[in-house]
């Protein structure tokens, strides 16, 4: 018996990374249930609290009414009407983030292989030009956006030379547009990194075997870069949703995604409790979301940890 | 003859598979979509009109207006000094959380995996609007501690990443060795594990910094008036006006990213 035990038991004795107490963890886990763990409960709690008569904060009473609220609206005689206010905001924001998935995946798989077929040297001096943005404030890069698509910038003054009015700024499209351009760049790299690890000498083979190079593509490359494509729409889809600065500066407040409401709720509109509720609402979808990615990496058998 | 032509019948196969018609426009064009309204900030911080989209002629005088600007020095100090506090605290945090959690239990790990993943999938504004109800809730005034509190929880996931890709890496014999050579935890931890850890703490560090500085929505909601950053000052001066004055500050900021990241390329380079 004993001899059995010895040696995994010397193993673990021996020196290693992993030879550092657990307890080194305890002060960062701590430290993190205080900072991030309560408020998140706080949030959880107060959407189950009614609002102060005047001032902001909650009042200690439990209810449901935040939750109805999202849907139900209350009229002053009593009777209840369906309100889809709230409905279309998270709407919006699905429809956006989604949009805004579908685009730069379309554009970052071009970019991605293109990047990967340089030479070494080429190939990291683009992997350091599509990396730089992310080191770049998503406040400037958004403004430098609303420059650039406002009326009288350059496509608009370029446009006008032809007669063509251009008039972009304020819309959905312009907020799609900026959530399009600070997220590219997010889903570009994880791409990257799967087709730079794909041996192209199995997509000749399939070539040489006598496949289209349609089907070489959709057989054998696209296969291979999965882990990166469902790397790059989590990095992409969970951002873009709770987006706040592309619909406050490119969007003009006229189409809210659900941080601005929410964002509204906690300063102006001076509901804490409604604004928890939005915001659980949007916890539960963002993990839904997290959890079919990760079932949808298993049932392919594609290891994706998206933490 | 016949075989020297195969092989290159097949690289041209080959090339052709490489280049595939589109890829290279498409390339070319995000390129320039992604630098194009950065370059656009840089030029027109030289312009001299106060329109910002009409060209008038080269002038530095919205640079002289960023440095007399005391409001603008104020909160880049604030975001400094933010940013360094939470840098080195999350950055100490993270190397801690990642050597404990390699032989922690099941279920210990578990949830620190979630508290830490946490501020990488829940959107930020839950977090800010969170984290504001906590400190008016425990009564932590709103301002720098708190922004530091608050800065230093979401810079740990992102100081993390690096130090645990590396230590994964790591070469087991010279902890084997020097084990065996009678050194005990804390020995390995000061001699070895961390020496062999500097290049990723370094690089979890400069995310955490660049994670911090950029933070737009928690410190708009923690940072309280006395405390406003850089960001949070930028974001009212935008909103309430167009004003070439943020050109030039952006200009001054994208400059300062481009060297922090060019001076860290060097120094691991030097490393090497």
């Amino acid at each position: 018996m004993t001899a059995v035990t010895t040696p995994p038991k010397k193993q673990a004795q021996r020196g290693q990374p992993g030879q550092s107490s657990p307890k080194l963890a305890y002060l960062p886990i701590l430290f993190l249930a205080f900072a991030i763990g309560i408020p998140l409960l706080i949030i959880v709690v107060y959407s189950f609290l009614e609002k102060p008569s005047q001032g902001t904060g909650v009042k200690w009473v439990f209810t449901l009414e935040n939750y109805k609220a999202l849907f139900i609206q209350e009229k002053l005689d009593g009777t209840t009407v369906l309100d889809t206010r709230y409905i279309k905001v998270l709407w919006t924001s699905f429809y956006y983030s989604i949009i805004t998935t579908v685009v730069t995946l379309v554009l970052s798989i071009p970019v991605a292989m293109w990047i990967a077929t340089r030479d070494a040297r080429k190939r990291n001096l683009l992997v350091a030009l599509v990396t730089l943005p992310f080191w770049i404030s998503i406040l400037i890069r958004t403004y430098g956006m609303r420059q650039i698509i406002a009326d009288e910038g350059p496509i608009g003054k370029f446009l006008g030379l032809f007669d063509i009015s251009f008039s972009i700024l304020y819309t959905p499209t312009a907020t799609i547009l900026g959530l399009i351009y600070v997220f590219l760049p997010f889903m570009i790299l994880p791409i990257y990194a799967s087709a730079e690890r794909f041996d192209f000498r199995l997509a000749e083979a399939a070539y040489d075997l006598g496949a289209k190079r349609m089907t070489v593509v959709r057989r054998v490359i696209l296969p291979s870069i999965r882990p990166g494509v469902i790397s790059g729409i989590a990095l992409v889809f969970i951002p873009a949703l709770g987006s706040f600065l592309q619909s406050d500066m490119l969007g003009g407040g006229k189409t809210n995604m659900v941080a601005n409401v929410i964002a509204n709720n906690f300063g102006q509109a001076r509901n804490w409790p409604f604004g928890s509720a939005l915001a659980v609402l949007l916890i539960v979808l963002t993990l839904l979301f997290v959890l079919i990615m990760q079932g949808a990496a298993k049932k392919r058998g594609d290891k994706v940890e998206l933490v | 003859m016949s075989h020297s032509q195969t092989a290159s019948r097949k690289r041209g196969k080959l090339v052709n598979l490489r280049n595939f018609p589109g890829f290279n426009p498409t390339a070319w064009f995000v390129l320039f979509f992604l630098y194009s309204p950065l370059l656009y900030v840089v030029i027109y911080s030289f312009n001299s009109s106060r329109i910002g989209a009409v060209w008038e002629s080269f002038s530095v005088k919205w640079y002289g207006k960023v440095f007399e600007n005391t409001d603008i020095q104020r909160a880049l100090k604030n975001s400094l000094q933010v940013g360094f506090v939470a840098t080195v605290l999350s950055t100490i945090l993270a190397v801690m959380a990642a050597l404990g959690l390699l032989r922690m239990q099941r279920a210990g790990k578990a949830v620190a995996m979630a508290l830490i993943g946490a501020p990488l999938i829940i959107a930020e504004i839950v977090l800010a609007v969170g984290t504001l109800g906590l400190f008016i809730a425990v009564g932590v005034p709103l301002g720098k501690v708190g922004l530091i509190v608050a800065h230093t929880a979401f810079c740990i996931p992102f100081a993390l990443l690096p130090i645990r890709a590396r230590l994964s890496q790591l070469d087991m014999a010279p902890f084997e060795a020097a084990s065996d050579l009678g050194a005990n935890e804390r020995e390995i931890l000061r001699r070895i594990t961390l020496p062999l850890l500097a290049p990723a703490i370094f690089a979890g560090a400069l995310l955490a910094f660049a994670i911090s500085i950029d933070d737009f929505i928690t410190s708009f909601f923690v940072a309280g008036p006395g405390a406003t950053t850089l960001p949070v000052y930028i974001f009212g001066m935008i909103r309430s006006t167009v004003t070439p004055e943020v050109n030039a500050i952006s200009t001054l900021l994208l400059l300062f990213s481009g060297s922090v990241l060019i001076g860290s390329y060097l120094i691991q380079r030097k490393r090497r």
